[in-house]
């Protein structure tokens, strides 16, 4: 026998998977939004998403190489460029580079970095980042850039988004009902809003992508879009004046690519279905909840960091069926 | 102005009150303990170790008071100033105990005991241990995954890359003990450390027959028995195809290291002897571990 | 819908390159070996010495008590030395080593090819054949025969399954078994649920097999009591635990439970076969079908071999050793245990040889857990590995303990899913040996 045998014990075989296998596949299920809000946005849109992964990886690669001393550095395993590009996609196009800078490094330095890197964080970078520039900079954070502006940047003219709209007609001014964009266009993505969260289309089909090559199971996504449309369902019925039709809510601001994207993130998100369910479910209500009746028009970010910090509980009280568990 | 003095003002105040319920919480709910552990606390190495058999260096302090006496406790990592100190403490007599170190008894480097196999599973020995007899053809000898460097916590032990093996640092070693249950495979000893720290050692813990010994390892103890027949005090004993070197008998005489044919026997801090034993039967010169100088006297 | 366990599993490729391979015997070795420890339960305690002569079938080992059983000499020869060889647990053993001369049988064994339907014996007497036969449960974990088959008097056993699932990939000896003796098989069964005194026997088999699926429902078709079940296409359908629920659809409750205690027996159908040559042919167990494959194998066959034959002598059957192999595993890739070198014997438990290629065998880099949570989607036994490996690294054994961890068939789902390669069931295994430790000290203080 030439060479030396490998002793170690079973399994002898793997399936294949890696990490970088999984990050590759969300990245590419979040090309269609990056062609969507090419699409919408123009030049701001790629400004603001180069700008974005490229100065998460380079603190990634800073903090790695002389803060830890981390000799192989994991910028190359695809989830520095996932948040910058989600990071991206939760901000609006006119954003000026110094801020997504410091967003950038709040997402990667505090949000990842600080707690120990790849799978040691209890909150999702990108949302780590975005929550810290939207109170930092409110303003800069919610004026939003009309559509389909291609050469403007940070000169670009903005205007009310639907979901502005929305939380104005909740408060009694009906007036603005009128000025609510169709369906379709929420659907398609010729409406205000975030980089990522304009095209649903583009959105659902990341999903579709993202299920059919196993990256994501269903539960998390479907549970808070149900749990929404529950819940804005029964308002809507209960008072369709105040309260617009479900699907708006379903296809306006960061909730599709919230449910999509950001809740499903595998180190923040519980582990078991059972688990996922509940999870989704609560980030359903406290979006709902900060959207009718609290200050901010958009509640996603938030609901999903609070239901992040939830999630230790929620694994230790959803554990999977058990095989040959004797039921009481 | 004024709303700037009323914060602080009003913060001043809560301050002022919580500070007073934690000091009556603190007087009224205090634990009656005695001074005297706090005082061993502080003159204790604080490395919680393990040595001395109880868990952290607290509970070791709680003993050393709450006991009647102080038979059977005794901090290994601490000089022999801090346990008078400790009797003084306590005002009990504390048993002497003689200096030890740590032994690795194994010289199965990669010449001498060359790899076969690849053993690719978790880096841990316990784990390799329990899944396989190892990469070479010796089933007891080290592992090399480094258990005993893990648990060390005085810095006294580290892996040597060239030859696969832990070396112990006689200065900072307090024979703990804790790498001797570490090692899965007991080739860890605590031995007595003597004048000089000179000690003399079988580096070897393999009980297969001879011929299989010996075609594994080039400088494995074949159970030949010679050493045992030298030895003028009695301390060697063969067991297992294996020799013991008994250290409370050994009196560093070396006649067993000349008698070896396999280079197993091992003697730290003695100053070179002219003739050097050669290697029976085998053209691997046998790897001399870099802690085991052999020291001049001065 | 075909039939199936419910909770995890996973789908490796089956590469069954045997599976039309028909099966060979394979030639007498020079010197047959065998470790005294072929099976669950106390090694057996040699009932030879140097020098003595022996013949095909002769004993040369006596069981150690009830869990236990005896070792026959595979062919005839003389006693050479009773010494140790590493044998497939990777560790040093002590063993018989018989040099072979010619190929003379016991008298009383039947070496002929006639089918023997009948069974007139008492269950004592078939008790008593099987044990003497030193019967081992030739699926891998080689628990006594005829312990399985006495359960205790207050356990109610209403059904036989029959184990014929060989879900682990490569393995295709089973497979041939049925298509090749399936008359055979069907006495075997007919003497085991006589054994047990039950009316009621189900096989599984796997739906990759459809030719043996479709012989083996001819045959039972033609008697009573006897039934196939196929199953679907998932590893490890052949669990003992899996194969029950899929079959019966009871779930066989955690250690220290048995399938005995949801009414269950199950058998290898490698075992089946022994079962019949011991009682109707009075044929100790001396060979078993080994399976000798890989995807660089020149010619991947399946083997009939004497225990006690070198495996170096069936790779070279096999076409020789392929030059990439990087690693030689003794079952199948999933299970199988790691061979320190070709010296090794074939034993009881011994269901394949499969050589791995470096590319397939390679373990890459540990990386650190990303919480995907893909290892309790593929645990069939409902844990959650990830947890379990931490614990274990951090030596928490009542967090184990509390998380079913002595409920891991070490099936090696988990790790083998793992994006990060974690080397999970290395961990787990340690942690099961520790909490066993636990609630063995614990048992007794009791």
């Amino acid at each position: 026998m030439a060479e030396k045998l490998y002793i170690s014990t079973s399994p002898h075989i793997h399936s294949g998977d890696t990490i970088e296998r999984n990050m590759r596949w969300v990245i590419i299920a979040l090309m269609p939004a990056l062609v969507a809000s090419f699409i919408v946005f123009g030049l701001g849109a790629l400004i603001v998403t180069a700008t974005s992964v490229a100065f998460c990886l380079l603190f990634e690669w800073l903090i790695a190489k002389f803060l830890l001393k981390i000799k192989d550095t994991t910028i190359s395993d695809g989830s520095a460029v996932i948040t910058g590009i989600l990071l991206a996609f939760n901000l609006p196009s006119n954003i000026p580079i110094y801020m997504i800078a410091m967003g950038a490094l709040i997402a990667i330095g505090v949000g990842k970095m600080a707690f120990g890197g790849l799978g040691k964080n209890p909150f999702n970078p990108a949302l780590v980042g975005r929550v810290f520039l939207l109170i930092s900079f409110p303003a800069a954070m919610t004026s939003w850039p009309v559509p389909h502006q291609f050469m403007a940047y940070t000169d670009a003219v903005t205007g009310a988004t639907p979901l502005s709209l929305m939380s104005l007609i909740a408060g009694g001014d009906a007036s603005v009902a009128a000025q609510l964009p169709g369906l379709s266009s929420l659907f398609l993505g010729t409406t205000g809003g975030c980089l990522g969260e304009v095209s649903v289309l583009a959105l659902l089909l990341g999903l579709v992508i993202l299920l059919w090559r196993k990256v994501i199971t269903w539960h998390i996504p479907i549970s808070i879009l149900a749990t929404v449309a529950v819940l804005t369902g029964i308002m809507w019925f209960v008072n369709p004046v105040l309260y617009v039709n479900p699907l708006y809510h379903l296809c306006t601001g960061g909730l599709m690519l919230g449910a999509i994207f950001m809740a499903t993130d595998y180190v923040t998100s519980p582990m078991t279905t059972k688990g996922m369910v509940w999870y989704g479910i609560g980030i359903g209500f406290l979006t709902v909840l900060i959207r009718y009746f609290g200050s901010y028009p958009e509640g996603m970010s938030f609901a999903i960091l609070i239901m992040n910090g939830v999630t230790p509980l929620i694994n230790n009280w959803c554990k999977p069926k058990r095989f040959g568990k004797i039921a009481k | 102005m004024l709303p700037i003095l009323t914060a602080i003002l009003v913060l001043g105040v809560i301050g002022l009150i919580l500070g007073i319920v934690l000091y009556v919480v603190a007087r009224k709910f205090a634990v009656d303990t005695d001074p005297r552990v706090e005082q061993i606390i502080e003159i204790l190495p604080g490395a919680n170790c393990g040595g001395c058999g109880l868990p952290g260096c607290a509970a070791f302090a709680e003993a050393c008071v709450k006991r009647d006496s102080m038979e059977g406790l005794n901090c290994p990592a601490s000089s022999s100033e801090v346990m008078q100190q400790i009797a003084a403490i306590t005002g009990r007599a504390v048993q002497e105990l003689t200096p030890k170190v740590a032994v690795v008894r194994c010289n199965g480097s990669c010449e001498n005991r060359p790899r076969v196999n690849n053993y690719d599973g978790a880096s841990r020995c316990v784990i390799a241990a329990m899944q396989t007899g190892g990469e070479t053809g010796c089933f007891y000898g080290c592992l090399g995954c480094g258990d005993c460097v893990t648990v060390c916590k005085f810095d006294a032990i580290h892996m040597n890359p060239e030859t696969g093996l832990p070396e112990v640092d006689q200065e900072k070693c307090t024979a703990c003990g804790v790498c001797v249950k570490a090692c899965p495979r007991g080739i860890i000893e605590l031995r007595n450390k003597n004048k000089l720290d000179r000690r003399i050692y079988v580096s070897c813990v393999n009980k297969d027959k001879g011929p299989v010994a010996k075609k594994a390892c080039a400088v494995a103890c074949i159970g030949c028995g010679k050493c045992v027949k030298v030895c003028s005090f009695d301390a060697i004993t063969l067991e297992n195809n294996l020799a013991y070197i008994d250290f409370e008998k050994c009196r560093l005489c070396r006649k067993c290291i000349d008698e070896c044919p396999q280079n197993s026997i091992w003697a730290v801090n003695f100053p070179p002897k002219r003739v050097v034993t050669p290697a029976a039967e085998t053209t691997l010169e046998p790897v001399k571990e870099s802690v085991e100088q052999d020291k001049q006297d001065n | 819908m075909l039939k199936t366990f419910k909770i995890g599993g996973v789908h490796p490729e089956p590469n069954k390159i045997s599976a039309g391979k028909k099966i060979v015997t394979a030639a007498l070795p020079k010197q047959a070996v065998f470790p005294l420890s072929q099976h669950i339960g106390a090694p057996a305690v040699p009932c030879v010495q140097r020098g003595d002569t022996v013949l095909v079938g002769t004993r040369i080992a006596d069981p150690v008590g009830f869990v236990s059983a005896a070792i026959h000499s595979s062919v005839s020869g003389k006693v050479a030395k009773i010494d140790t060889v590493v044998d497939t647990s990777g560790f040093r053993k002590p063993a018989i080593f018989i040099d072979v001369e010619g190929d003379k049988w016991e008298s009383d064994i039947d070496r002929s090819d006639t089918l023997i339907l009948q069974c007139t014996i008492s269950q004592q007497e078939i008790f008593d054949r099987i044990k003497n036969a030193g019967i081992v449960g030739l699926g891998g974990a080689c628990f006594p025969t005829h312990v399985k088959l006495m359960p205790p008097k207050d356990c109610k056993i209403d059904t036989l399954i029959i184990n014929a699932a060989e879900c682990e990939p490569f393995l295709t000896a089973d497979h041939r078994l049925m298509l090749e003796y399936p008359d055979q098989i069907i006495v075997g069964i007919r003497i085991m649920l006589k054994a047990l005194g039950i009316e009621y026997a189900v096989i599984g088999i796997e739906e990759n097999k459809p030719d043996a699926i479709a012989l083996m429902r001819a045959k039972t078709s033609m008697v009573s009591g006897m039934e196939v079940v196929p199953l679907k296409m998932k590893y490890p359908q052949g669990g003992e635990k899996q194969l029950i629920e899929a079959v019966t659809g009871r779930r066989v409750p955690p250690p220290p439970a048995l399938p005995v205690s949801v009414g269950c027996v199950v058998q290898n159908i490698g075992t089946v076969f022994a079962v019949y040559e011991a009682v109707q042919k009075r044929k100790p167990l001396i060979e078993r079908i080994v399976t000798v494959t890989g995807k660089s194998v020149q010619n991947p066959s399946n083997l009939k071999v004497r225990l006690g034959t070198p495996i170096s002598q069936l790779i070279e059957a096999a076409g020789g050793l392929p030059e990439d192999t990087s690693k030689i595993v003794s079952g199948g890739p999933m299970m199988g245990r790691p061979l320190l070198g070709t010296d090794v014997p074939v034993v009881k438990g011994t269901s394949g040889i499969l050589m791995i290629p470096e590319s397939d065998a390679v373990r890459h880099k540990e990386r650190t857990c990303i919480r995907c949570g893909k290892c309790i989607t593929a645990c069939p036994m409902g844990l959650e590995p990830y947890l379990l490996a931490v614990a274990s690294e951090m030596e928490d054994w009542e967090r184990a303990e509390e998380n079913w961890i002595m409920s891991c068939i070490e099936c090696g789902c988990c790790q083998s899913t793992c994006p990060s390669r974690r080397p999970l069931l290395d961990w787990v295994r340690l942690a099961k040996s520790r909490v066993n430790d636990i609630i063995r000290a614990r048992n007794t203080k009791i």
